[in-house]
């Protein structure tokens, strides 16, 4: 079996892919996918545990996730879209209307 | 078997790599359905093959096709990259590196890799995690479902022609 340090090794790295990706990114969908790829580094880790627990209990968390992470797509596409129409833009630079 | 799960992760990381670095949002899609699924293989080799399945036909399925068509509907090209919040990028780097070595620092420390403690496998079926779900997280569950009701509701709203 892997050693537990080595799954969450992996788990962190694509969580700071993910963060990466958020803050060094300039357009708003590939933005939103990489919320989705922070969200699987934690399923991931949650898989993990509930392996070295000898629990279910994790992986019923993760099944949430993935509910929630559906609901916030659906959500979140629907604004992205809705944004569009409005700015005709994609770019995060071009949506600071809420910018001091 | 240790060998796939290195092989698995290896390719997840690519991709991932892939999914940050790609400027067209359909490439970097299409790596992201690539990490969801090298990531499902990594839960059937800890045992989890209800959350693998669900990982594939929800994630990399349903949601994923919702992304790769709201991306074609906007005609989303070619990303332009800007100059602007540069605070982002002076202040994110030394961050995210602090925030990554102290991390591996605390995985390290807390977790060698000589003390793998791994409890027996258990079975995670649909069975298993219907019992569990309609028992002890019934609660939860209907929350969800309200929350996708509402998250549905939501869209509808949302994509209406005026706001």
């Amino acid at each position: 079996m892997v050693p537990l340090s080595h799954v969450l090794g992996l788990s962190l790295i694509l969580f700071v892919l993910g963060i990466a990706g958020f803050l060094f990114r300039r357009n708003i969908i590939t933005i939103f996918m990489c919320i989705e790829l922070m969200l699987n580094a934690v399923n991931l880790a949650f898989v993990a545990f509930a392996r070295q627990q000898g629990q279910l209990d994790g992986q019923l968390y993760v099944f949430f996730v993935i509910v929630v992470a559906a609901a916030e797509a659906a959500v979140g596409l629907a604004i992205i879209i809705a944004l569009y129409r409005n700015r005709e833009s994609l770019s995060i630079d071009d949506l600071d209307s809420m910018k001091m | 078997m240790p060998i796939l799960f290195y092989i698995f992760g290896v390719l997840t990381i690519i991709a991932a790599l892939g999914v940050v670095l790609q400027r067209t949002p359909v490439y970097s899609a299409l790596s992201l359905i690539v990490v969801l699924c090298s990531l499902a293989v990594e839960y059937l080799l800890l045992g989890a093959e209800f959350i693998a399945v669900i990982q594939v036909i929800v994630y990399a399925g349903a949601i994923m096709v919702l992304f790769v068509l709201v991306i074609m509907l906007l005609n989303a090209g070619h990303e332009i990259p800007s100059s602007r919040s540069r605070m982002a990028r002076w202040l994110g780097v030394p961050l995210l590196a602090a925030f990554l070595f102290e991390m591996l620092f605390a995985v390290s420390r807390y977790l060698p890799v000589e003390s793998p403690y791994w409890a027996a496998p258990l079975a995670a079926g649909p069975r298993e995690i219907g019992a569990l779900l309609f028992g002890n997280y019934v609660l939860p569950f209907e929350l969800t479902s309200i929350l996708v009701l509402v998250a549905v509701l939501g869209a509808v709203v949302l994509a209406k022609k005026q706001l």
